[in-house]
């Protein structure tokens, strides 16, 4: 059993067949690629896993219980933590402040009316914080405003926000679209560092198959809905399927 | 102190010691020269500025953080009018139980409607709100008049039962108090040309009003705040990091509107009187100007832009023709008459026009309202350091 087992799973757009018949399992503290061609339903299924989209048939299990149904907030408290493929994050609000929020969602729950408290005073969250942007190098920038920062930081501070959760499952949607080479580098190895670090899961969708075959340990390939194989990123290298539905046409753009 | 930090301690005294001496900053101007009509420190609008300073520091907490829009806040103001007058009416002259029920009685009317109008967001959130100011504003003015006095409004009457009062002296008409001092009196203190005026519902209205401008303080500087903060900046990072942002947005609807209510209660301790027409939608206008001029999401910006209205409403529009020929009696007749004629739209019934205009001003070239304004001068001043002041200076009013 999987941390993450993904059951029969299909959801229609009106006429179109977003997701067939998703089976998926991903094995807690791997890192489990999905790869693609475009609109072959990958972040579709990605927002099922987290609650944005209720599928029309199937299940979803995370670490034995249901997450269908549930609210975006109950799926994240539930221990998993989402990266968006143009970075969320607080704008208008410091990066200290970017990294307090998901520390008090963590300790304190959905909601807490605690409104006389001073939060700079709640030590235990600030160092917990602090700590966090320590470790994601960008103490420096603790009292910038978080809009202000280039792509590849509001990335970094985005996957930190996630980890302060403390995640089980970290999903991210295509981490490296849109960056420059250097950029996609660092975020290849603060994922790599990541996955060394800690024990967490981590489910990866992504274009670049440089990135892919950096990270994974298990890939699936998704093509008009369905998955067409799942395997060890060497097996799918050379996999006639793949090449033809996907690789093939990603390396001739390359 | 008061476990504020320094800037925020420094703050809070700043603005107390301007409250307490707002008799004497207010009347600059001693009685009988030509500028005494510029002199505000009279009590009707002293009371004034400190109530719908409260008014717009609760909107703030709701607009300036979480940047939803209401167009329905004067609804809750009305609904603590009615509360309050109630209580003067059954209970007694005291306005403490006033006060505290108006507070009470416009938090759950809040509830309702934030619970429903907090379904949408955006422009729909807003219409919803406004909906139901007007529902409650046309309730109030027909069907229930038996409660609101329809379009009299209501009074305290010597009839009423005021239970905890004993019988009024004959001759004497009820007056609103606290335990015994009543809020009409004043203590007058002529120094030189200049008057003072000292007015008991003006301190009791501007000790309310300093008591929730540090609530708003401790509210904007608490993890609550932040929530509410981070609503307006991205709702579904929010979502995503496991916090429910409804509740968030709720307790800052009610919060808000019991400000509201506590404006409204306060109206009614200083005038003893409400009718319909403060629940009009002018009126929740009203209170969206204040706070988008004097800076959304800052904390003295909505207390700036309320005493800067009610200035102009009371002041500018007292100005008539006359005294614009006075002005400007000492230039020749030709130009006189041309400048009083170019002057004259923008005074006195016109100072809507003049507060139109600085509206577009303020919104177009200082989107932080006179804060941003304030900011941006003292930075001239001093260049050295880029002045971190307070942070939520920057945030500019929603869209
Ligand atoms: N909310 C929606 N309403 C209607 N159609 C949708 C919706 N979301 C996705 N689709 C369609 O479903 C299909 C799968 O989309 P999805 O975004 O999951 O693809 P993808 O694999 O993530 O593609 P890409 O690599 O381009 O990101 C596409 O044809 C898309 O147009
Ligand atoms: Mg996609």
């Amino acid at each position: 059993m999987g941390i993450l087992e993904v059951k029969n799973v299909g959801k229609r757009f009106g006429g179109l067949q977003a997701l067939g018949d998703v089976n998926l399992s991903v094995a807690e503290n791997t890192v489990h690629a999905i790869i693609g061609p475009n609109g072959a339903g990958k972040s579709t299924l990605l927002n099922v896993l987290v609650g944005k989209l209720i599928p029309d048939t199937g299940s979803v299990m995370f670490d034995g219980k249901s997450v269908l149904g549930r609210k975006p907030y109950e799926i994240n408290q539930m221990g998993i933590s989402r990266v968006f493929q143009t970075p969320e994050i607080f704008g208008d609000l410091s990066v200290l402040e970017n990294m307090l929020i998901p520390c008090f969602a963590k300790r304190d729950g959905a909601f807490t009316p605690n409104a006389f408290i001073d939060m700079f005073r709640d030590r235990e969250i600030v160092e917990r914080a602090e700590q966090m942007l320590e470790e994601m190098n960008m103490a420096d920038a603790r009292n910038d405003n978080a809009a202000t920062m280039s792509r590849g930081n509001k990335r970094r501070l985005e996957i930190g926000m996630c980890l302060a959760q403390e995640p089980r499952l970290l999903l991210l949607d295509e981490p490296t679209a849109g960056m420059a080479r250097a950029d996609t580098n660092n975020t290849i190895d603060l994922l790599k560092q990541i996955k060394d670090e800690r024990d967490i899961t981590i489910a990866i969708i992504e274009h670049d198959m440089h990135v892919v075959f950096s990270l994974a340990e298990r890939i699936t390939v998704l093509a008009q809905g369905t998955p067409l194989v799942e395997d060890t990123p060497d097996k799918i290298k050379g996999h006639p399927k793949v090449r033809e539905a996907y690789l093939g046409e990603s390396q001739d753009a390359a | 102190m008061f476990g504020l930090d320094k800037k925020h301690t420094n703050l809070l005294l700043l603005v107390a010691a301007l409250t307490m001496l707002a008799p004497f900053i207010l009347n600059p101007f001693p009685e009988g020269s030509g500028m005494a009509q510029f002199n505000a420190g009279y009590p009707d609008l002293m009371q004034r500025f400190v109530i719908f300073g409260i008014f717009a520091i609760g909107f703030n907490i709701l607009f300036g953080l979480t940047g939803y829009l209401s167009f329905g806040h004067a609804a809750f103001l009305g609904v603590g009018s009615y509360a309050a007058m109630w209580m003067m009416k059954l209970l007694t002259m005291n306005v403490i139980p006033a006060i505290a029920v108006s507070i009470v009685v416009a938090g759950l009317f809040s509830l309702l409607v934030g619970w429903i109008s907090l379904r949408r967001s955006g422009i729909y959130f807003s219409i919803l709100t406004l909906a139901f100011a007007q529902m409650s504003y046309a309730l109030a003015y027909s069907v229930l008049t038996p409660i609101t006095g329809g379009e009299t409004g209501l009074q305290p009457k010597l009839q009423d039962p005021r239970i905890l009062d004993g019988a009024l002296e004959a001759g004497a008409s009820p007056r609103a108090n606290l335990f015994g001092l009543e809020m009409t009196s004043s203590f007058e203190w002529s120094v030189g040309s200049w008057l003072f005026t000292f007015n008991v519902g003006y301190y009791v209205a501007a000790v309310a009003m300093l008591l929730s401008f540090y609530m708003a303080i401790r509210i904007f500087n608490s993890p609550f705040g932040m929530m509410l903060r981070a609503i307006k900046s991205n709702q579904q990072r929010m979502n995503y990091t496991g916090l429910n942002s409804k509740p968030y947005t709720l307790a800052a609807f009610v919060v808000s509107g019991m400000y509201a209510g506590l404006a409204g209660g306060l109206m009614v301790a200083m005038d003893t009187q409400v009718g319909a027409e403060r629940m009009f939608w002018t009126a929740s206008g009203e209170v969206v100007l204040m706070t988008i001029l004097g800076g959304a999401g800052t904390l003295i910006g909505p207390v700036l832009g309320a005493g800067m209205i009610k200035y102009m409403e009371n002041i500018m529009s007292k100005i008539n023709e006359t005294i614009l020929h006075q002005w400007f009696a000492f230039l020749p007749d030709g130009i006189e008459n041309l400048l009083v004629a170019m002057v004259y739209p923008f005074i006195g019934k016109g100072w809507h026009l003049t507060l139109g205009l600085i509206f577009m001003l303020v919104v177009i070239f200082l989107p932080g309202g006179l804060v941003e304004g304030g900011q941006r001068i003292a930075r001239l001043f001093k260049r050295k350091k880029p002045s971190s002041d307070t942070p939520d200076g920057k945030t500019t009013p929603a869209e």
